[in-house]
């Protein structure tokens, strides 16, 4: 050290002083930095909240589960059928088998430990009607003793120990089963589509609001926390009037193309195939069209039916929409030659012309519901619903951009600088939580809300929630979130669907009579479920599906 | 030892130490002011070949402490570095912490990193640069004459020197 330098008291020269402190005032200038850029963007996150107050609605209401065990039977114990049971808490011990070795591979593997942990509804399924033997004997061997197999389901209905049942058959077996439990006095739980055909969607409405019995659709997402919260969006009118949503179907697998497994048991001997074509057409044993029924119109309903109502309804249960006054549709068979007559890409506009969402004004009213999808590629196309003030990007998580244009939004964006790819909100319940979730098809369900979603912060199986309310009703009363009322809307939208692809021309829906507007002499019905692929392509294609589809 | 660094050497490492510990300091700050901060999502999206272990680190059983400890190391090593207080071991930790994050997005050949990228890296990315300039502050220290060491080393001589 300079000798000549002026010492402190403690004997430091000033310059040491200076030196060896010189760090303090950067630490502080890191404390104010970080303290003040924090604050402000915490005062900017909390006023923007503040001026979008967007709130959860309440979930669909749910009483106790105490009392008489409530008795199930299941009719149609395939694959869905089997998902819908152990969403009721009934796994079959193949099932149970699985999970447990894949906790053996993987401790963290957590879809044993959150069935085990699921709540008790507190039934007991007490029949089974699958006309598979193969099926019917492994959920006799897995749900105890007091279930019984009945060869058919009137038999079921007839004789079987049921309060209530669960339909998960084909789609042209829907309405005809869920019809006769209803007129039994059954409890119905049915899954999408909730028919097959025009003509019996106005019975089951006819029936279903004679009978004291609950009847629910199985649009599980209607419990999706997302969805209650992209609800109170609406209601507050964040994005202003919405001209047009796009919602997508994007599937690029086999299990996806509907391409599912076939049996190595499967033969007349173990199939019940008289019983199973029902309505349909009467061909010779087809195994193929058994297990992957829903690449035919006879049995399935395609895009339409099979996978647009999940996305109707996802719409429907925010907007509340209703049914479109127009549909126009198209597509094709481009990725899966495979004999199927159902069409693999499909496009679909609904049209709303008086739909208005937000403040009515002269200039604003109408609105295009467009469905897009494909099965031969899955590129993740999000959900959009479009308004004049915002977007609002729809699945399991929720983000809303504001419009450039709003003129809203354009003091709050200018205030906070808000870049136009930024959102305004996002509600994210947990992103990286996607345990049990594994193949492709899943990760689509999933993405869009369908397969899971938060109560209180857990993760939750949203079939769970939504039998968990069907169940409540059955028991307390009340009505389900997809009653006979949201079912026929999209029953009859997803027939309109269908029906404009197959007739090649706009389909009108009549809102005041309450039908859909035909020409003299055509038989709506018939034109949806005929065996081509659509009917407006010439007779040469026509022809072709015919070929293929008795070939197999 | 200061007779072996010229004043643009000395100064060009102070300045060195002074903006590392920045760096870390306000990192550290900056998460400890948010508290709906969390490492959850970067460590469960960690690629390459040490994954699973920054995946372990992200589990909800680990998150509350892994959060608290990167935040705490952020703070401690930024304050050591910034107020020349045994910087040496701060930039051990650091050295320790950069790994970390190295490990977790290794810049590899064939690895996806998620996100945008903000540059192009192979095997050399910023974390391997400051985890080298800390190596640089551990052979070349500067707190013995700039920072709150110098009065450890200043106490320790019997009289100041003339």
């Amino acid at each position: 050290m300079d000798g000549n330098e002026k010492k402190t008291s403690s004997g430091w020269s000033r310059r040491t002083v200076i030196k060896g402190l010189a760090g303090l005032p950067i630490v502080g200038g890191a404390l104010v930095g970080a303290a003040g850029v924090s604050q402000s963007a915490k005062k900017e996150r909390e006023s923007i909240l503040k001026t979008l107050n967007i709130n959860a609605s309440p979930p669909p209401p749910v009483g106790s589960m105490s009392g008489d065990p409530i008795k199930i039977g299941i009719i149609g114990f395939g694959i869905r059928g089997e998902q819908l049971c152990r969403a009721a808490g009934f796994a079959t011990n193949e099932w149970l088998e699985n999970a447990r070795e894949a906790v053996a591979k993987n401790p963290r593997n957590t879809r044993l430990k959150s069935f085990q942990e699921q709540e008790d509804l507190n039934i007991r399924i007490t029949a089974v009607c699958d006309l598979f033997d193969i099926r019917a004997e492994i959920a006799l061997a897995s749900f105890g003793n007091n279930i019984k197999r009945y060869a058919t389901y009137k038999e079921l209905l007839d004789k079987g120990d049921v309060d209530g049942v669960i339909i998960a058959t084909a789609d042209h077996w829907h309405a005809p089963i869920a019809i006769a439990a209803l007129e039994a006095g059954k409890h119905v739980y049915v899954e999408k589509p909730m028919t097959h055909n025009i003509a019996e969607t106005y019975a089951l409405r006819e029936v279903a609001k004679n009978s004291s019995a609950v009847f629910a659709v199985g649009h599980q997402h209607r419990q999706t926390q997302s969805f209650l919260t992209a609800q109170d969006v609406i209601k507050k009118n964040i994005l202003g009037h919405i001209s047009l949503i796009q919602a997508n179907t994007n599937r690029n697998s086999d299990n996806g193309a509907w391409q599912y497994h076939i049996h190595e048991k499967a033969s007349p001997q173990t199939i019940d195939w008289q019983q199973f074509l029902g309505s349909a057409p009467k061909i010779p044993f087809n195994k193929e069209h058994f297990f992957r029924w829903r690449k035919w119109w006879a049995y399935g309903s395609g895009l339409s039916g099979d996978l647009m109502t999940h996305d109707y309804d996802r719409i429907n249960c925010i907007l509340e929409m209703g049914i479109p006054r127009y549909v126009t549709a198209s597509g094709g068979i481009y990725t899966h030659r495979d004999g199927r007559n159902v069409p693999d890409v499909f496009q679909v506009n609904m049209e709303y012309p008086e739909f208005v969402t937000g403040a009515l004004t002269e200039k604003t009213r109408g609105m295009t519901l467009m469905y897009s999808a494909t099965l031969g590629n899955q590129h993740g196309r999000k959900t959009l619903l479009m308004g004049n003030d915002g977007t609002m990007e729809l699945g399991n998580s929720l983000t809303i951009f504001a419009d450039p244009r709003s003129e809203r939004y354009k003091p709050t964006v200018r205030k906070y600088g808000i870049r136009p790819g930024d959102p305004i909100y996002s509600y994210n319940p947990a992103s990286d939580q996607v345990d049990g979730i594994t193949s492709a098809t899943s990760k689509y369900f999933a993405d869009k809300g369908l397969l899971w979603t938060y109560r209180d912060g857990k993760l939750v199986d949203s079939t769970f929630l939504h039998i968990k309310e069907w169940l409540s009703c059955i028991r307390n009363g009340g009505s389900p979130s997809c009653g006979i009322k949201e079912g026929f809307e999209e029953a009859i939208t997803a027939h309109m669907a269908g029906l404009a692809y197959k007739i090649g021309r706009r389909v009108e829906w009549d809102p005041v009579k309450e039908e859909i507007i035909t020409m003299p002499g055509e038989d709506p019905d018939q034109i949806l479920l005929a065996d081509t692929d659509n009917i407006y392509l010439g007779a040469s294609f026509q022809g072709q599906g015919r070929e293929t589809t008795l070939a197999l | 030892m200061k007779d072996n660094y010229s004043k643009g050497q000395l100064s060009a490492l102070v300045i060195l130490r002074l903006l590392i510990g920045w760096h870390f300091l306000y990192e550290g700050l900056i998460k400890l002011f948010n508290p709906s901060w969390t490492a959850k999502g970067y460590l469960i999206g960690s690629v390459g070949p040490f994954r699973h272990i920054f995946r372990f680190l992200g589990e909800d059983s680990m998150i509350g402490f892994v959060d608290f400890m990167n935040i705490a190391v952020l703070i401690v090593v930024g304050l050591g570095l910034v107020l020349g207080l045994w910087s040496r071991w701060a930039s051990y930790i650091g050295i320790a912490l950069l790994i970390m994050y190295y490990l977790a997005y290794p810049p590899l050949p064939g690895l996806e990193i998620p996100g945008p990228a903000e540059g192009s890296y192979l095997f050399v990315n910023k974390n391997l640069i400051e985890i080298f300039a800390l190596a640089v502050l551990i052979k070349f220290p500067t707190e013995q004459y700039f920072g709150l060491e110098l009065f450890f080393s200043q106490r320790l001589k019997k009289k100041p020197s003339i």
